[in-house]
């Protein structure tokens, strides 16, 4: 308990009243637990970091940390941070979304974000559903899962968030869950230890707008079906938890950096 | 010389917004005269209508659209047809006489431009030179030096030669005409 | 002498403005007409250590750009109709976020994909009212190549300012003419932005409620750690639900703008003392009002003109004032009448009649269609 309590001393902001806005149980609690915990085991410099988020449950994130931070508009977040990373290159850029908010509305931004390989960190909080707005079913819902706007079962196919980045070229890509929060932490910390762009999926659970529809109305049923239903290993019918992309390619600035010597020799 | 307008029109890929280009500046710049250049153009590059106007002044600009040309110059015949009655009195037309028919009259200047710039540089592209060519003959628009200034300065880098040559030709031509 | 002129167009007048005013980053989507901007700036950008970057759309290029703001950079981007639609709700998140930066919209007949080589002034509503909610906004419209460059600078110099985003509503005549330009470098007045001074043990307020007043905002990665939101916020920059912030919130951004309309509102007079008649206009449409007013004059009409540079906040003390003296007053723009509706609205005042003149065909309204109506 004690680290925890330095952590929290360490890395929330002292003016904000807790409890957060999260629902009792919520798992985004738990991911901001691991991304502060990444920070202190790589102990980065609290001025350094920037953390930048959407709309959604998991935008409000930034309000608690003691960073700058900024709250944007809904699936636009890893534009503003690409904005901001090229104008502060030294800072640890972190940007917080959600699944609607990372691969829906904001889809587009997610592939190219990934193309170009840009250093940020990105943490998309998947709990398969627009928790904010009461319910309603996002491209990361399970198929046949019951959601307010899927009242007979959910005939979308979902996205593979983790194969999306990978394919799309980001230089590291990891997937792991709340239940595991050990092994999500540590993807964490290798994730903001990495050149280019890093994605790092949080599979975790909104047992209120998603779970109470779909038999799992309690965190530890969305626990124990995160324990059940992942795996390290390559097994049928589960989903893969692991490292999906780790390549040394450069990053987007770095690059630039290069361009910027190729302009002066041809300006000159 | 109070005011001046000139209209030169025909296809994309006749190299007219360029002419228009080098034509404006021999004027602004080497002449040191008010120039107001505008261009209409389709979205796609070749074939399209394409249309540079230039209004050359000694006091500032206000309209900057050709509303009664001085100078037109006719690559097209769609183009001919379009404005042919646009034209100040005494307004001098130049076509190429191998691309549009016109009826005669006596400021009409009706030259083989296209063939005289492939004669030149092996480009038709190359025409609207070969035209800024029979322009400067003509005195009263442009210098000769301007407009070889502006070509110089203005055509893109490896082809001002290139350039130059179908002006010459284009020059020489009217001489002969 | 002759040397000192260069015969730029318009667009490449606003990118050798925008280098001028200190631009640091660019971010756009190609768009006709509009294109020649970055592409310039593709080209200049990096040689000078400044950052240009295409980005996936013009959602995510206003986005950028107004991240760029937030980490120091003097910020723009370009586009036309289509784009700029979809750039209104980052432009919402600017003016409630008080950052920084310029939007170039060079106007091309619309809706949707209308006609990409023409040029309109159909974007002047929609560059006031385009964003949802109720907000402040600057927009200026220039109606010359030189205009385009002391307006592009005067629109970075009133962003950083005022803290809010300023919009350059040019069209496609005035972005594709070629005119000359005397580029003098001492008469340039280029706003850098305000830096945060504190007193010992003073606590930063990047939205300090103080009416009239443009808090300086701190950069990312000084130290500052504090909070930038799209909702509504507190001084500190955190959310609020309090009536009395929300209400305080709301006098202070409107009040930045409203308080200092002397500074922000720009216009030229020609011709006024004597006028009867004044034609009003702004962008390309004022040099078809200036050759018909000059043509009146020669025919010893009294006819004037008000050229509006600065077209949003709009001038309506100025309009109330003109519309006492004056028995007519002629609105050309290249719409079905949109800030017209201003000038109505404001002339009634002093009762002069207001006649509009409209064109969208993607034509510019001839001289000839204003004379007639003087």
């Amino acid at each position: 308990m004690s680290i925890n309590l330095t952590i929290i001393e360490k890395y929330l902001r002292e003016n904000k009243i807790l409890p957060t806005v999260w629902c009792p149980g919520c798992g985004i609690g738990l991911v901001l637990k691991a991304v502060l915990g990444a920070i202190d085991e790589l102990n980065l410099n609290k001025n350094d970091i920037a953390m930048v988020s959407g709309i959604g449950c998991a935008g409000r994130m930034p309000v608690y940390v003691d960073f700058d931070t900024l709250h944007t508009t809904h699936g636009r977040a890893l534009s503003f941070a690409t904005g901001i990373k090229l104008a502060k290159p030294k800072m640890n850029v972190i940007v917080i979304m959600g699944d609607g908010d990372a691969v829906a509305i904001g889809g587009n931004h997610f592939i190219h974000t990934s193309r170009r390989n840009i250093e940020l960190t990105a943490i998309v909080i998947n709990n398969f559903i627009y928790g904010l707005t009461g319910g309603q079913f996002s491209p990361a819902t399970p198929l046949d899962s019951l959601a307010t706007t899927s009242p007979y079962g959910n005939i979308d196919q979902p996205f593979d968030i983790c194969r999306l980045g990978e394919m799309a070229g980001a230089s590291f890509v990891a997937r792991s869950t709340v239940y595991h929060l050990k092994e999500l932490q540590k993807f964490i910390k290798l994730a903001l230890q990495k050149e280019g762009f890093s994605i790092v999926e949080a599979l975790s659970n909104c047992h209120i707008n998603y779970g109470k529809r779909n038999n799992l109305s309690k965190p530890i049923d969305m626990f124990n079906w995160f324990k059940n239903n992942t795996t390290l290993k390559d097994e049928e019918g589960k989903i893969k938890r692991g490292i999906f992309a780790d390549k040394n390619i450069p990053g987007y600035y770095k690059q630039y950096q290069e361009l910027i010597k190729r302009a002066k020799l041809c300006q000159r | 010389m109070s005011k001046i307008e000139i209209r030169l029109a025909g296809v994309g890929g006749q190299g007219l917004i360029l002419a228009g280009l080098i034509l404006a500046e021999a004027s602004a710049i080497f002449d040191n005269k008010f120039v107001s250049q505008t261009q209409s153009y389709a979205p796609l590059a070749r074939g399209a209508p394409s249309k540079s106007e230039l209004i050359i002044s000694d006091r500032e600009i206000d309209y900057p659209e050709v509303e009664k040309a001085d100078l037109f110059l006719a690559l097209s015949q769609d183009a001919y047809d379009k404005y042919i009655n646009d034209l100040k009195e005494n307004g001098i037309v130049i076509i190429d006489k191998d691309l549009l028919a016109s009826k005669h009259f006596s400021s009409l200047i009706a030259l083989p431009l296209t063939e005289i710039a492939m004669k030149s540089t092996g480009k038709s592209f190359s025409v609207s030179m070969a035209a800024l060519g029979v322009i400067a003959a003509l005195g009263k628009f442009s210098s000769y030096e301007s407009l070889i200034k502006s070509i110089k300065k203005n055509a893109p880098k490896g082809t001002e030669e290139l350039n130059l040559k179908a002006f010459e030709a284009g020059f020489s031509a009217f001489g002969k005409h | 002498m002759k040397e000192e002129y260069i015969f730029l167009s318009g667009n490449e007048a606003c990118a050798e403005a925008a280098i001028k005013a200190n631009l640091g980053f660019f971010a756009g989507y190609p768009i006709t007409p509009s294109t020649e901007i970055a592409e310039i700036l593709a080209e200049r950008l990096p040689s000078q250590n400044k950052i240009f970057i295409q980005m996936e759309d013009e959602i995510a290029s206003l986005a950028a750009v107004i991240g760029a703001s937030i980490g120091g950079l003097k910020a723009m981007t370009a586009t036309s109709g289509p784009g700029f639609s979809l750039m209104q709700e980052h432009i919402g998140f600017a003016v409630m976020a008080e950052i920084s930066c310029v939007i170039v919209n060079v106007q091309r007949l619309g809706p949707s994909t209308g006609q990409p080589t023409s040029p309109s002034q159909g974007d002047v509503m929609q560059a006031r009212w385009g964003t949802h909610g109720d907000h402040p906004i600057i927009a200026l419209s220039p109606s010359s190549v030189k205009e385009v460059f002391d307006l592009t600078i005067q629109a970075f110099n009133l962003s950083e300012k005022y803290r809010i985003p300023v919009i350059l509503l040019m069209d496609e005549v005035v972005a594709h003419m070629r005119e000359k330009l005397k580029i003098s470098t001492h008469d340039i007045r280029i706003y850098e932005r305000k830096k945060v001074k504190l007193t010992q043990n003073e606590e930063y307020y990047p939205y300090k409620n103080e009416v009239s007043k443009v808090p300086a905002l701190a950069l990312f990665g000084e130290g500052y750690r504090f909070h930038i939101t799209g909702l509504i916020h507190d001084q500190a920059g955190f959310p609020t639900l309090r009536i009395d912030e929300i209400n305080d919130w709301q006098d202070r951004i409107f009040g930045k703008i409203e308080n200092n309309l002397d500074e922000i509102i720009q216009y030229e007079e020609e011709d006024l003392e004597d006028a009867e008649t004044v034609i009003i206009s702004y962008g390309i449409s004022v040099r078809s009002a200036q050759a018909a007013k000059n043509i009146a004059r020669e025919n010893g009409k009294k006819v004037g003109l008000i050229k509006l540079l600065t077209i949003w906040p709009f001038a309506e003390e100025l309009i109330k004032k003109v519309s006492k003296k004056v028995k007519k007053i002629i609105m050309p723009e290249l719409n079905r009448g949109q800030l017209v509706l201003e000038v109505e609205r404001n002339a009634c005042f002093g009762g002069a009649q207001v006649i509009r003149i409209n064109r969208l065909d993607g034509k510019l309204i001839s001289p000839k269609a204003i004379l007639d109506k003087i």
